[in-house]
């Protein structure tokens, strides 16, 4: 992030300038293919041995109208030579495909940035559409920013006019030139692109080399037009990784091939049952294709059924898993107190958006802790864990079926449209190697009844339909603890809610301790988080560090229960600071459990936290004005 | 499903838990308990293969009074919970038990959804034309002008016929039967356990509480012959206390009318064979209502087709044969080695 194109040194022509790090935007319109073009650099950059992150940012209309400023569809990549864990703040690169993208996307870009316009795309309609009274390109409004305006649809055009598509296949392949140029400017491999355009348009050779041929054309002009000021490009070398294979994974993918993992390391079969919602609908669809693995999923007729219909799969021996966003996640809110009451495994995934009600679809937002912690009628304690970063998935996904299978519970793992779509590098691990946890149900009819509990865990005994002896009922209505007989009686029904909450409460006997990620042990500031802005404070707290402020960076992926020390931990700062992309939600958690003085810092756009955003206000509660 | 041989089928009470029944005195529920432990007693099935799955109401309390095993889970749910546990082990025999605020209002949608996909299930829709639990309000199912609690001047919705609504969402065996024909009940429900899907069936239920006699137009038994008319696979239409009625396809309004054999030269080969495998003709008998036309009491329509848990199978069975294991799918596309 440190490295800036505006530090241009003497370096001899004839040489590639080295960065540390850069951060790119493509941007343009939903049609234009910039997740792809995005995706596609990103991979060549992993081929390189950068560390990287990535940030996609589309709309939820799926075709809006083209040129339109709310059409506008974005893929934002960070690349470096050193260890990463955010997309970055401000580009100082954006690639802009039309008016509307550059209209949406200027006011990120870092002061002095690099502008890559298709001034072709210019066209007075387009930028009526966009909302420009006059043409940027031309009417000085860019001045203090390097613009590279480039004829980029006649170029492409001419670079595929060999293979005789119609005007508007010839025009999809700007994406490509415009991948192409910026493959050339950082010194990328075109090679994996290449293997992946022949494989995608295998059937369709004149596509396939069409957008071969819009790739090389654009690298070509980067090696000879001599661009003003751009010499020989850049390069930015490989980090330190630690060794061993790599692929770039999503949070929905690590989450999905986490469930796979986590049923196979319980030896139970998985019954994904789920409704299509922005953002999760990723984890239905990666999960539906993998029923080589034995994987059933089932796509319920509401987000209720698919709730139900899990916790049906779990009481017949299987582990039932749905996933939805906030409001779906609303409609299942019943369901899951009976899951509950009837202490039964249940896995819920809840990618947050942008809310209240349908909100943005394609946002993210952290807003649903509440509603996972508190969010259901009467007494109803359950699991609440949360994913830090998309690789993180899998190893959270894999935690929420050890424990809810092991205390027999629901748990909640909260993600959100942010860790869903964005991707970093991951050391594939060895499924065949990671610890088994395997369920043993009940068969032993002598003194069985369905509520009996396991005196360490207070889990319940988990049977099977199907099991001979072990015939029982069990449902919503309160049950004697002694007889699991249906019972109104006062005393029963206080008992049995204090041992449901005691159950989950204990939990925190068996987690490790909660870790500082970085910063000393006490001090006068704790940066407190959960979920996706662990890449955002930890790098804000590195920034700070390196101006001698020592802070600390605490990050709770248990959010119910939390961690044993959480208390003594807190404890020993004086001031503790909660980041949230929500209006505060774990700070009053914190607050109302440890009587601490936590304060917010809270943000609600629908875009995730900029590492300057929270390092100013680490300066600022520290009284330092740098 | 199928049970291993035993030397001696379990009896009907062997079917019934330690559980004091708490439905009314009188209710008819009592009579459909019967008939399932009757049914499951009959047909030597195993307790522990057997599950039953209810919703809320009065009707879904019945899991309790079973032996076998039993979720009693939330409002109008119940398909989906069904559907779950046949989707974990489709050997198992799942019977759903609802009632018609519960299969109808609340649970509406997963009702149409579990019958178009077709999963092995016995769905027993205990009508009584009232919210019985919640001390008889007025249901999906109760006739327009219903005074009750929640519409003391009449209630003004258009009821649901629960075999129409079974038929248009798709199911593919629809049947009806009468909480007293305890015989019959049984012998429909041995029909709708050995069928390969989703077998839907409509109990007419006195509720004695709420809607006494609310059925008693057709299931009085002075009227029992005269206004209803037992479908019977293969056999006419025909009904009456002389046997002399019976269902003629009226082809200029399409639908049924009733006919007197022996009058206006009209005789048996005039009357409808009831064939259980024709859609339309399931559709005609399940929109009867008296007392212009008689009740259809049987089995309105039965059509076998593949259930949707072993199409699921199917497909799994199909991918996973040469399919790739899990640690080489995390593999799959493009992977890098970072050598140290």
């Amino acid at each position: 992030m440190e490295g800036s194109l505006r530090s241009s040194d003497k370096t001899p022509k004839n040489e590639r300038e080295t960065r540390d790090s850069v951060i790119i935007r493509f941007a343009g319109d939903s049609g234009d293919g910039m997740q792809l073009t995005g995706s596609q650099f990103a991979l060549s950059s992993a081929i390189v041995g950068n560390d990287l992150a990535t940030f996609p940012d589309f709309p939820a209309e799926i075709r809006a109208p083209a040129g339109t400023t709310f059409g506008v569809s974005a893929f934002q990549i960070h690349f470096s030579a050193q260890h990463i864990l955010t997309p970055g703040d401000e580009p100082e690169v954006l690639v802009a495909m039309n008016p509307a993208a550059l209209k949406v996307h200027l006011t990120d870009l870092d002061p002095g940035g690099m502008i890559v316009i298709d001034r072709d795309s210019f066209s007075e309609k387009n930028l009526r559409k966009a909302g420009y009274h006059t043409n940027p390109i031309e009417d000085q409004s860019l001045e203090g920013y390097r613009v590279l305006a480039l004829d980029m649809s006649r170029l492409t055009q001419a670079a595929v006019k060999p293979f005789g598509l119609s005007q508007k296949d010839s025009l999809r392949c700007k994406n490509m030139w415009a991948l192409g140029l910026m493959m050339w400017m950082y010194d990328r491999n075109r090679e994996p692109t290449i293997n992946w355009l022949q494989q995608k348009f295998a059937n369709r050779s004149e596509i396939a080399g069409a957008n071969i041929a819009a790739l090389n054309a654009g690298h070509a002009f980067g090696e000879t037009a001599e661009l003003p000021d751009l010499g020989q490009g850049y390069a930015v070398p490989r980090a330190e990784i630690a060794p061993g294979e790599y692929r770039a994974v999503t949070g929905s993918e690590a989450l999905a091939w986490g469930l796979a993992a986590g049923a196979h390391l319980a030896d139970l079969k998985l019954v994904f049952a789920s409704y299509p919602i922005t953002p999760a609908s990723n984890l239905l669809h990666i999960l539906a294709g993998l029923k080589a693995q034995g994987i059933v999923t089932f796509q319920a007729e509401d987000e209720i059924a698919a709730a139900c219909a899990a916790i049906g799969a779990s009481y017949a021996g299987s582990i039932g898993v749905t996933s939805s966003a906030g409001p779906g996640v609303a409609l299942k809110t019943e369901a899951i107190g009976l899951a509950v009451v009837a202490e039964l495994p249940l896995i819920v995934i809840n990618s947050q958006r942008s809310g209240p009600s349908t909100g943005m679809p394609t946002k993210a937002e952290q807003s649903d802790l509440f509603q996972a912690v508190h969010g259901r009628n009467a007494d109803t304690p359950l699991v609440v864990l949360a994913a830090h970063s998309p690789a993180n998935c899998f190893a959270m996904a894999i935690e929420a079926i050890r424990l809810g299978t092991k205390y027999m519970t629901p748990v909640i793992l909260l993600t959100d449209g942010y860790l869903a779509n964005a991707s970093e590098p991951w050391l594939i691990p060895n499924i065949e190697n990671l610890e088994t946890f395997p369920v043993k149900f009940h068969t032993e009819p002598n003194g069985f009844h369905p509520f009996m509990r396991n005196e360490e865990t207070l889990a319940r005994a988990w049977a099977v339909p199907g099991t001979p002896g072990l015939e029982h009922r069990i449902g919503g209505l309160e049950k004697d603890y002694s007889t699991s007989n249906i019972s109104y009686d006062p005393a029963n029904h206080q008992r049995m809610t204090e041992v449901r909450a005691k159950k989950i409460s204990g939990i925190a006997d068996e987690l490790a301790l909660q870790e500082i990620s970085f910063g000393p042990s006490e001090g006068s500031l704790a940066v407190v988080g959960w979920g996706s802005t662990f890449g955002a404070i930890e790098e804000a707290v590195h920034a700070v560090d390196e101006e001698g402020l020592k802070v600390a960076h605490i990050h709770i992926d248990y959010l119910n229960p939390m961690p044993k020390n959480m208390a003594s931990l807190l404890s020993g700062y004086k001031s503790i600071l909660v980041p949230e992309m929500n209006s505060g939600q774990l700070v009053k958690l914190l607050r109302s459990a440890y009587l601490v003085p936590a304060e917010g810092l809270n943000k609600v756009t629908g875009q995730p936290f900029k590492v300057k955003e929270i390092s100013s206000a680490i300066r600022a509660k520290l009284g330092n004005k740098k | 499903m199928t049970a291993t041989p035993r030397m001696e089928n379990l009896k009907p009470n062997d079917f019934a838990s330690d559980q004091e029944v708490r439905w009314c005195p009188g209710c008819g529920d009592y009579a459909i308990l019967k008939a399932v432990q009757r049914t499951l007693s009959e047909e030597g099935a195993q307790r522990e293969n057997t599950v039953f799955v209810s919703g809320i109401g009065c009707s879904s309390r019945l899991p309790y009074y079973m032996s076998t095993y039993g979720f009693h889970t939330i409002h109008g749910r119940a398909p989906a919970f069904a559907t779950g546990i046949k989707l974990t082990n489709p050997a198992l025999d799942v019977w759903v038990i609802t009632g018609d605020g519960d299969g109808l209002s609340i649970g509406g949608n997963h009702l149409m959804h579990v019958l178009r996909r077709n999963v092995d299930l016995q769905i027993l829709l205990f009508n009584n034309e009232t919210y019985g639990l919640t001390k008889g309000q007025y249901s999906p199912t109760s006739r327009p002008g219903t005074r009750s609690p929640s519409s003391p001047s009449g209630s003004l919705d258009s009821p649901f016929l629960p075999c129409v609504l079974a038929l248009g969402a798709g199911a593919n065996f629809v049947a009806r039967g009468v909480d007293t024909a305890v015989k019959d009940l049984s012998a429909t429900f041995k029909r709708a356990r050995s069928f390969s899907g989703t077998a839907f069936i409509e109990i007419f239920q006195n509720c004695l509480v709420y809607n006494d006699k609310v059925f008693s137009n057709f299931t009085d038994r002075e009227v029992t012959s005269e206004l209803q008319v037992v479908t019977m696979h293969g056999l006419p239409l025909i009904f009456g206390t002389e046997k002399n009625k019976g269902l003629r396809f009226d082809p200029v309004r399409v639908e049924l009318e009733v006919v007197t054999l022996g009058e206006n030269g009209i005789t048996e080969e005039d009357v409808l064979v009831h064939d259980e495998t024709n859609r339309t003709l399931a559709a005609l008998l399940a929109a009867m209502q008296p007392p212009n036309h008689p009740m259809a009491i049987g089995i309105l329509y039965s059509n076998s087709v593949a259930t949707y848990e072993s199409q699921v199978y199917s497909q799994i069975a199909a991918a996973r044969n040469g399919g790739a294991n899990l640690d080489d799918v995390i593999r799959r596309g493009h992977t890098w080695r970072v050598n140290g």
